[in-house]
C-alpha cells in the first residue's frame, strides 16, 4: 500500500480513536447507573442543592465575565498600545495556572490574611466559605476563555463595516453596540459557552479558596468528589445529571445560534 | 468647497497632495492600485489621520494637524460609498439606509428610508438583507444609505468596479444622474480612466502617493504630461528615443524595432502616444501612397469586440491597440496571427517624457 493511500486511513483512524477515547468515559457514567438509582440519588439531601448552586454561581460568573470581558476584548482587538502584548498575556495567564494555585493566589490576594483582606473586611465583603467566593473563583478561571474568543472575533470583523458605521454618524460606543456586537454574536456566544463549561467543571480553585460547605460553596463537582469516597453510585448519578445538564445547555445554544456557532475560533465572514 | 492637504507616510508609500473640489463638482482620483487613492478618502472621512494635513469642508474645519484638531469621523457630515459597499449584514435594506438618520425622528425613519430606496428603484427590497441582494442592488442600497444623511461631501470608492459589465453601464448612468443633481463636492476614486471620464468633471491622476496631473478627462487624454498618464487614459504608449529631423519633425526609434515620425517636439528617452482610434490598419504590401508617414508592420494578437467597435491588439513588436469598425475587421480578415501594417498620422502622435 502506498503512503498516498495510507494517509487518509491514518486520518480516519486517529479521529476514531479520539472519539472513542473522549466519549467512552461519559458514556460509561450513564451505563453504570440505572435510571432508578439516578432518581434515588437525586432525592438525597444536598444533591439538588449542589446542582442548583452550580447553575446559580456559573450563571452569575458568566454574566460578570460577559459584562466586563466584552468591552475589554473590544479594546484589545481594536487598539494597539504600549503593553498590548503584555495585557493579552496577562489575560491568558489563568489558562496555564493550575486550579489549586489559582485558589491559593486568590486566598493570598483577597483572603482574610491576603493583600486586600483588611480592605474587603472593612467593606463588609466576605469571600472565603461564601457563595460570593465561589463566583470569584469561577470568574478567575473561566474569563480567559471568553475574552480570548471575543477578542479574536472582534479582530476578525470586517473593518469596513466599523468604518461605515462611523461615517454614518455613529460614535464608537454606538458602533460597538449596533454593529460590532451583533455581527460578532456567534463568536461571543461560542466564547460564553466555553467559559461557562469551564466554570461548571471548576473544582480546584473553588475548593482551595471557598471550601466545600454544603448549600453554600459546595458546587456539583465538589459534591461529586465528596460522595466519591463514600458512595460511588451516588457520585456516578450526580455526574450523570451534570453531564446531561451541560450537554443540554450546550446543545440548546448550538441550536439557537445555528450551524457554526460553537465552531471554535473566529467569526462569521 | 472641500479642500484637502495631506503629507503622511503610509508604509512604504508617502502620500503627499493637495486637492480642492468645488460645490457640485466631481473630482475623480484615477491611478493604479497601491497609488494611495483610497487613503485620500480615508483622510477626508477622518478614518486615517495624516502626519500633517488640513481638511476643510465649506465653513467647517475637519482636520488641522498644526493645531492638533481633528473632528471625529461620525461628526464629519459626509456620504461614503465603500468599495465593497460595507452594508451591515445583520440589517435589512431600509434599516441600513436609516442607520445614519439619527437627526430624523424615529417614527419617520422607515418612511424616509423607503423613500430613499424608491429613488434607486429598491423600495421592493426594503426588507431584504444584503446577502440576498445582487451586486448591483447592494450598490444601490449603499448609495441610498450614503445620501440619506444629506451629506456635505460625497466620497465614492470605486463605485462601479465591483459590478459586472452589464450592470455597470446602467449603474454608471444612474450615478451620473445623482452627481448631476448633487450640490456638494464629490471625490471619486477609480482605477478606470473611462469611468472617471464618464462621471467626473475633473480628473486627478495619482501615482505613488502624488497627483501627477489634473485636468478634464479630455485635456488629459489630449495632452498627457507623462507616459504614465497617457497609459492610464488608454492611449497607445510606445517607448523609444527621439531625435530632431531637419524637416521640423521628430523621429522616434522604437525599442524593439521600427520608427515613427511626429510633428511634436521631443528628444532623448520618450514615449510616443496616440489614441487607438487614430490608428488604421492595412493589408501588408499595400502601396505606400497616402499622406501618412508612419507605417509599421504588425502582427494581430487578439480581436475583441467592444460595443459597436472592435479592439485589435497588435505587436509592432511593442504592444499597440487599434480600434476599428466591425466591417473593417471583416474586410481585412483580421484574426490572431494576421500580418498587417499599422498606419499612424504624424500629427496624431504626441511625444511625452517618461
Amino acid at each position: 500500500m502506498t503512503a498516498r493511500r495510507l494517509f487518509p486511513i491514518a486520518l480516519v483512524a486517529s479521529l476514531g480513536v479520539a472519539l472513542l477515547f473522549l466519549t467512552l468515559p461519559l458514556l460509561a457514567i450513564f451505563l453504570e447507573s440505572s435510571p432508578a438509582e439516578l432518581l434515588a440519588s437525586l432525592d438525597e439531601p444536598g444533591a439538588l442543592d449542589a446542582l442548583g448552586l452550580s447553575l446559580k454561581t456559573t450563571g452569575v460568573a458568566l454574566a460578570v465575565i460577559v459584562a466586563l470581558g466584552t468591552p475589554a476584548a473590544w479594546l484589545l482587538a481594536t487598539r494597539r498600545f504600549r503593553g498590548h502584548a503584555l495585557a493579552v498575556t496577562l489575560v491568558e495567564l489563568p489558562l496555564v495556572v493550575p486550579p489549586a494555585v489559582a485558589g491559593i493566589g486568590l486566598l493570598a490576594a483577597v483572603g482574610p490574611q491576603g493583600l486586600l483582606g483588611p480592605a474587603l473586611e472593612e467593606a463588609g465583603l466576605e469571600l472565603v466559605f461564601q457563595t460570593t467566593g465561589v463566583v470569584v473563583a469561577l470568574i478567575f478561571v473561566a474569563s480567559p476563555f471568553y475574552v480570548r474568543q471575543a477578542q479574536a472575533t472582534f479582530a476578525a470583523l470586517d473593518p469596513e463595516l466599523l468604518a461605515a458605521s462611523r461615517t454614518l454618524g455613529a460614535s464608537e460606543a454606538r458602533t460597538f453596540a449596533r454593529v460590532a456586537v451583533p455581527n460578532a454574536l456567534p463568536g461571543l456566544v461560542a466564547g460564553g459557552a466555553l467559559a461557562w463549561g469551564r466554570a461548571l467543571g471548576e473544582f480546584g480553585a473553588t475548593l482551595v479558596f471557598a471550601g466545600s460547605l454544603r448549600g453554600v460553596t459546595q458546587t456539583a463537582p465538589l459534591a461529586i468528589y465528596e460522595r466519591f469516597s463514600s458512595d460511588f453510585t451516588a457520585a456516578l448519578a450526580l455526574s450523570a445529571v451534570l453531564v446531561a445538564a451541560s450537554g443540554a445547555i450546550l446543545l440548546g445554544v448550538k441550536l439557537a445560534m445555528g450551524p457554526g456557532a460553537l465552531g471554535g475560533a473566529g467569526a462569521r465572514g | 468647497m472641500l479642500a484637502l492637504e495631506a503629507d503622511t507616510a503610509l508604509g512604504e508609500l508617502r502620500l503627499q497632495l493637495a486637492l480642492d473640489v468645488a460645490d457640485g463638482e466631481c473630482l475623480a482620483i484615477a491611478g493604479p492600485s497601491g497609488a494611495g487613492k483610497t487613503s485620500v478618502l480615508r483622510v477626508v472621512a477622518g478614518l486615517l489621520r495624516p502626519d500633517q494635513g488640513r481638511v476643510r469642508c465649506g465653513e467647517e474645519t475637519w482636520l488641522d494637524t498644526e493645531s492638533g484638531y481633528s473632528l471625529a469621523p461620525d461628526r464629519r457630515r459626509l456620504g461614503y460609498l465603500f468599495q465593497s459597499y460595507a452594508l451591515f449584514p445583520h440589517l435589512c435594506s431600509w434599516r441600513n439606509v436609516a442607520y445614519g438618520m439619527q437627526d430624523t425622528p424615529r417614527a419617520q425613519r422607515r418612511a424616509r428610508a423607503v423613500e430613499m430606496l424608491e429613488r434607486f428603484g429598491m423600495a421592493a427590497h426594503a426588507y431584504s438583507r444584503p446577502a440576498t441582494l445582487s451586486g448591483g442592488e447592494r450598490q444601490r442600497v449603499a448609495l441610498a444609505r450614503a445620501l440619506a444623511r444629506d451629506p456635505r461631501a460625497l466620497l465614492l470608492d470605486e463605485p462601479l468596479s465591483a459590478l459586472d459589465a452589464r450592470t455597470r453601464a446602467h449603474a454608471g448612468r444612474r450615478l451620473g444622474e445623482v452627481l448631476r443633481d448633487s450640490a456638494v463636492p464629490t471625490i471619486m476614486v477609480t482605477h478606470d480612466f473611462e469611468e472617471a471620464a464618464l462621471l467626473a468633471d475633473r480628473v486627478a491622476v495619482m501615482d505613488s502617493g502624488r497627483v501627477v496631473q489634473t485636468g478634464t478627462a479630455a485635456a488629459l487624454a489630449a495632452a498627457p504630461a507623462s507616459s504614465f498618464v497617457a497609459d492610464l487614459t488608454g492611449a497607445v504608449v510606445l517607448h523609444g528615443s527621439a531625435r530632431k529631423l531637419g524637416s521640423g519633425l521628430t523621429e522616434v526609434q522604437l525599442d524593439g524595432g521600427g520608427s515613427l515620425r511626429s510633428t511634436h517636439p521631443g528628444s532623448g528617452r520618450v514615449a510616443a502616444t496616440a489614441h487607438p482610434w487614430e490608428i488604421t490598419l492595412e493589408p501588408p504590401g499595400s502601396g505606400a501612397g497616402g499622406s501618412a508617414q508612419n507605417r509599421l508592420p504588425a502582427t494581430v494578437a487578439t480581436v475583441t469586440p467592444v460595443g459597436n467597435r472592435v479592439r485589435v491588439a497588435l505587436r509592432v513588436p511593442q504592444p499597440v491597440t487599434a480600434e476599428l469598425t466591425a466591417s473593417a475587421v471583416e474586410s481585412l480578415h483580421l484574426e490572431p496571427g494576421t500580418e498587417v501594417v499599422a498606419v499612424f498620422k504624424a500629427t496624431a502622435i504626441r511625444i511625452v517624457a517618461f
